[in-house]
């Protein structure tokens, strides 16, 4: 006890940081530290390439993933077909690299709606308070109280898919749900950065200057208050995709024909104590995706974090 | 004696107190609460209280950074509360402020250039495009700094670099006048006589007039002409510098004058010590009557009854205003007058900041 | 209240006796040629760089410096309560009653905090714990430093409240932290630094905080427990006007050196350095008009590149070759005065 109110009162002692010269902003400075971490260059690099599957799977494979060769169905890995095949006889390697696209997108546009939907009601709640606060801090309490995946399995539940449903309407849906359920969070996170920096006096000084609530906005409070909704968003960009894996393996998100890695998942658990490998292949990179996306995020965190520097 | 260019009329500022479930109203903080004065063209008003009186609300209400609960502010013969839109945008040129913290005035995001050029932005039409950076130049120059810095970033800067930056914002668009909110309270003491030179200078250079809102009584007798001393949220003694340091009247004024130490061993014993009793009672239950009677030496039965007006008191040369029923004048520290006598010092006046080529150190005070 | 005062003295002089050095009459501490960096990546800042001073019994040592001068690392050295790493001591000696504070064994040295060397802070409300009433707070002191008994350790708790002038001490001290102003919350922070009757009081800034009504109170009270008890109490401080208000000796710092040091009075009257002399310009007196503030130009040295030479020569209006390459050491030029700076002469004349 003694010791610890003696020690919480001593002024932390930074010594006087050196200043380099030329111009470095904040972000420039979180470049730095970024550029030095190793967690950040394996995420990156593993989401470059997912990205790069997702947009041109025929630069891994040339096998269509939907030429199904019965006879060798459960064939376990071999120099024809490097993941084996799952029990419909399909390439289980050009199965994985065209399931990409489904999670990348879902993940993608979500992150992007939640953002964007996020981003403007935090703001406005945060900005102008009032009865705008108190309406979308009760909307936030709300949409807080359904667990974002039980709001997937209700909503795709009501809505189903047909078999004829086109591939993107059935992709859109799932954003829709998923983005309908994730934008509270980041609502509620980009209100409370942006009550942070209100009050700082170069808001008032622009404020006094004449500057229009909108100038403000858009010069002052976004730039210093975007950074932990940016770091949540990436972490949230894997969370959407296991989501969507989920749904899809629960058969209500992207149902067969379409290629995704929950589908496929689903399919293998049949076959899981006999060839287990079919399960591993889509599993394994889910799990990567959504560890690259996790794991940046923390790595953006850190960087924008002088704490931890 | 020089016209008026801002005048405050009965401003009072209450802030509600939310409470229980339904958040009602319960109360009020008294924040300012019935202050009215002048300010004179190309003259320095001090404002000094304790924290807690009310001074850096009243400097929000000169700037309209809040909304008064009453009264009125007049500029140059506007009523600046009843000013709209494009109307108060163009009042707001004429009046602008330089805040205490040059951590938190300065956006960290932008560059210097970006900082002292955002009044152009907002007003385009002071500076023409092409001539901007030019105008920005010029004023880091005109506040001492190195030009070329203007790529740089706030936290590349040492605290009184940065208050010199944030005064430069003050003054781009040749306001008449600068609410000063404790400008010098946050540096170091041989930065703060840099940056109290430097607003000396551009004063004279500028014809400003400033409302320098401080709690160090010794700075604001240096630069003030005239000097209001506020107790919870009231003006409690308003006079020429001269009178209030040389003739207080007012008893809280004579007890903070009494209280600052003065940097002279000599006088240790010398000067007399009024200690008063107590703590500043809370602004939102503020006392009956005159507001300082409960920590009051001279206080009386009426104190606690009639609240005392600011009215002219005479104080043994003439008069000034006070607000005390037993207004007497009382000498607490002894005056020496340099102004005619020469100085011969070390040091010059620090109005350029040489070392701003690097960046060295750190300007604030240890906390 | 005596006995204790006097059982106490007993026991420091019976330590002293068993650790076989005889101090010269009431020295208390001593800090020789002490260093302190700090190892950060960014590179190492030198914050203290050889301070050697001696502190007495009854005595107010005013250590006067600005931002980054290493006033508080000093005082937090002294302590034992920097954080290692990054701070690393990698020479000098702190002597407490002849014993070398930094070599002692670490639960050795924590007992030595409270009873023997004991501080105040700034900041009373962070170093109060928000969540235990004020008076449960002091009297943890004496539960765990003298195992006594609840009871007996609140009623010692509302005696101290009592002394440091806390107003209705009986009722208030269930209250809690937050439920005090500014200067009661300080003067808690004093009655816990006392409580256990230390012999060397440390006062980081304890008024910087504090308006100027409530601040002249505090040193006040501060005067009167170092008389009564015969503390010795180093005053860390920015500000001027409290130094002349109440220290005895004084020592300047700039850049994690003493450069001058002095009796209090000698030094108000007549600066033997420039820094110093430039402080004293420098600071609007509240009992002088029309006076001119001569700013020291320029900031002090950032602590990773400190100048060789004398590290204030690039602000010094002195300033010669020589004091671009030799470093003056901190030297006597009059009896009872010294000052690091080749031309101090000078400047105590000039």
């Amino acid at each position: 006890m003694t010791e610890a109110t003696i020690v919480v009162g001593a002024e932390t002692t930074a010594p006087p940081g050196a200043g380099p010269e030329g111009a470095r902003s904040l972000a420039s400075d979180a470049w730095r530290s970024l550029k030095k971490n190793p967690i950040f260059w394996v995420s990156t690099a593993l989401i470059v390439l997912f990205v790069l599957m997702a947009i041109w799977p025929s630069l891994f494979t040339n096998v269509d993933p939907n030429a199904a060769v019965l006879k060798e169905a459960r064939a376990r890995p071999s120099s024809s077909a490097w993941f084996g095949r799952d029990i419909q006889g399909y390439d289980i390697y050009s199965r994985t690299i065209y399931g990409a696209r489904a999670s990348i997108l879902v993940g993608v546009f979500t992150s992007v709606a939640t953002v964007i939907i996020g981003g403007v009601m935090g703001v406005l709640a945060g900005y102008y308070g009032g009865w705008i606060d108190s309406l979308v801090s009760r909307v936030t309490d709300i949409f807080f109280a359904i667990p974002l995946l039980l709001g997937g399995i209700l909503f795709m539940a009501t809505f189903p898919n047909d078999v004829n449903s086109p591939y993107l309407l059935v992709v859109g849906k799932v954003v829709l749900v998923l983005a309908i359920f994730g934008w509270p969070s980041l609502a509620r996170l980009m209100r409370s950065s942006v009550l942070q920096v209100k009050p700082n006096d170069y808001v008032q000084a622009a404020r006094a200057l004449g500057a229009s609530p909108w100038r403000i906005i858009r010069a002052h409070v976004l730039p210093n208050a975007v950074a932990p909704m940016i770091v949540v968003a990436t972490i949230n960009l894997g969370v959407f995709i296991a989501v969507e894996a989920t749904l899809s393996f629960l058969g209500i998100g992207l149902t067969p024909p379409a290629v995704s890695w929950g589908v496929a998942i689903s399919d293998a658990i049949v076959a899981l104590r006999t060839t287990p490998h079919i399960l591993l292949f889509p599993s394994l990179f889910l799990s990567l995706t959504v560890l690259a996306f996790i794991m940046l995020g923390d790595a953006v965190r850190d960087a924008f974090d002088p704490k931890s520097r | 004696m020089a016209e008026a260019i801002l005048t405050a009329k009965d401003l009072v500022k209450h802030y509600p107190i939310k409470g229980g479930v339904l958040r009602r109203t319960v109360g009020h903080v008294k924040a300012v609460d019935g202050v009215s004065f002048e300010l004179l063209k190309g003259e320095t008003l001090g404002i000094v209280g304790e924290s807690g009186c009310g001074k850096s609300t009243l400097g929000r209400l000169l700037m309209r950074l809040e909304e008064p609960t009453s009264g009125s502010v007049v500029f140059d013969g506007v009523d600046m509360y009843a000013q709209r839109g494009r109307a108060m945008r163009k009042l707001r040129r004429d009046i602008q402020i330089v805040f205490q913290d040059p951590y938190t005035s300065l956006n960290p995001r932008k560059t210097v250039g970006d900082i002292v050029g955002e009044p152009f932005d907002i007003h385009p039409d002071v500076v023409p495009r092409k001539g901007r950076r030019k105008a920005v130049q010029d004023l880091l120059d005109l506040v001492g700094l190195n030009p070329e810095h203007i790529n740089r970033y706030p936290h590349q800067f040492s605290g009184g670099q940065r208050q010199r930056i944030g005064i430069a914002r003050g003054i781009a668009l040749n306001p008449k006048v600068l609410i000063c909110d404790e400008p010098v309270s946050a540096l170091d003491v041989s930065v703060q006589a840099q940056v109290v030179n430097l607003m000396e200078k551009l004063q004279d250079e500028l014809g400003l007039s400033y409302v320098f809102i401080a709690h160090d009584l010794s700075v604001v007798r240096h630069i003030s002409d005239r000097v209001g001393v506020m107790y919870l949220g009231k003006m409690a003694e308003l006079g020429e510098e001269d009178d209030i340091y040389g003739r207080p009247t007012h008893p809280y004024t004579q007890a903070l004058l009494s209280a600052v130490p003065v940097p002279d061993p000599t006088l240790r014993d010398k000067r007399e010590q009024i200690v008063l009793k107590g703590d500043v009672p809370s602004p939102a239950n503020p006392p009956s009557g005159c507001r300082f009677h409960t920590r009051c030496f001279k206080a009386q039965e009426k104190c606690s009854v009639e609240i005392p007006l600011l009215e002219i008191r005479p104080d043994g040369a003439g008069g000034h205003l006070s607000a005390c029923h037993f207004a007497a004048p009382r000498e607490i520290i002894e005056t020496v007058d340099l102004t005619d006598t020469p100085q011969a010092t070390t040091f010059d006046s620090g109005l350029r900041d040489d070392s701003s080529l690097e960046p060295v150190g750190d300007g604030t005070q240890d906390s | 209240m005596t006995t204790t005062t006097d059982s106490r003295a007993a026991e420091r002089a019976q330590r002293t006796a068993d650790s076989r050095y005889i101090p010269q009459a009431g020295l208390l501490l001593e800090v020789d040629d002490l260093h302190v960096e700090f190892r950060t990546a960014d590179g190492v800042a030198k914050a203290i760089n050889g301070v050697s001073f001696n502190l007495n019994q009854g005595e107010t040592l005013a250590i006067l410096g600005e931002s980054g001068s290493g006033k508080s690392v000093t005082a937090q050295a002294i302590m034992g309560i920097l954080d290692m790493p990054p701070a690393v001591i990698p020479k000098g000696q702190i002597r407490y009653c002849g014993q070398d504070l930094l070599t002692m064994p670490d639960d050795q040295r924590r007992r030595t905090r409270g009873p023997e060397v004991s501080m105040v802070f700034q900041d009373a409300l962070s170093s109060l714990n928000p969540v235990f009433p004020v008076g449960w707070q002091i009297a943890e002191m004496f539960r765990v430093h003298r195992r006594m008994n609840k009871s007996d350790a609140m009623e010692r708790a509302v005696r101290l409240m009592q002394r440091v002038q806390i107003p209705a001490a009986k009722e208030r001290v269930k209250a809690y932290p937050h439920q005090f102003s500014g200067g009661m919350r300080q003067r808690i922070m004093i009655a816990m630094a006392i409580a256990l009757d230390p012999a060397v009081l440390i006062a980081d800034e304890p008024t910087t905080a504090l308006d100027v009504t409530v601040q002249a109170q505090i040193m006040a009270l501060l005067q009167e427990l170092q008389e009564e008890r015969q503390m010795g109490l180093i005053l860390i401080t920015h500000d001027l006007g409290v130094v002349a208000d109440v220290a005895d000796k004084i020592a300047v710092m700039y850049a994690g050196r003493i450069v001058e040091r002095a009796d209090v009075y000698e030094l108000y009257r007549q600066p033997a350095h420039p820094y110093t002399k430039g402080l004293l310009e420098s600071i609007p007196r509240l009992d002088q008009k029309g006076q001119q503030l001569a700013a020291i130009g320029g900031l002090p040295p950032n602590l990773m590149r400190i100048p060789p030479g004398c590290a204030f020569h690039p602000r010094c209006k002195y300033a010669q070759d020589v004091c671009r390459e030799d470093r003056p050491p901190l030297r006597e030029v009059v009896p009872g005065r010294e000052s690091a700076c080749h031309f101090a002469e000078e400047v105590l004349h000039g």
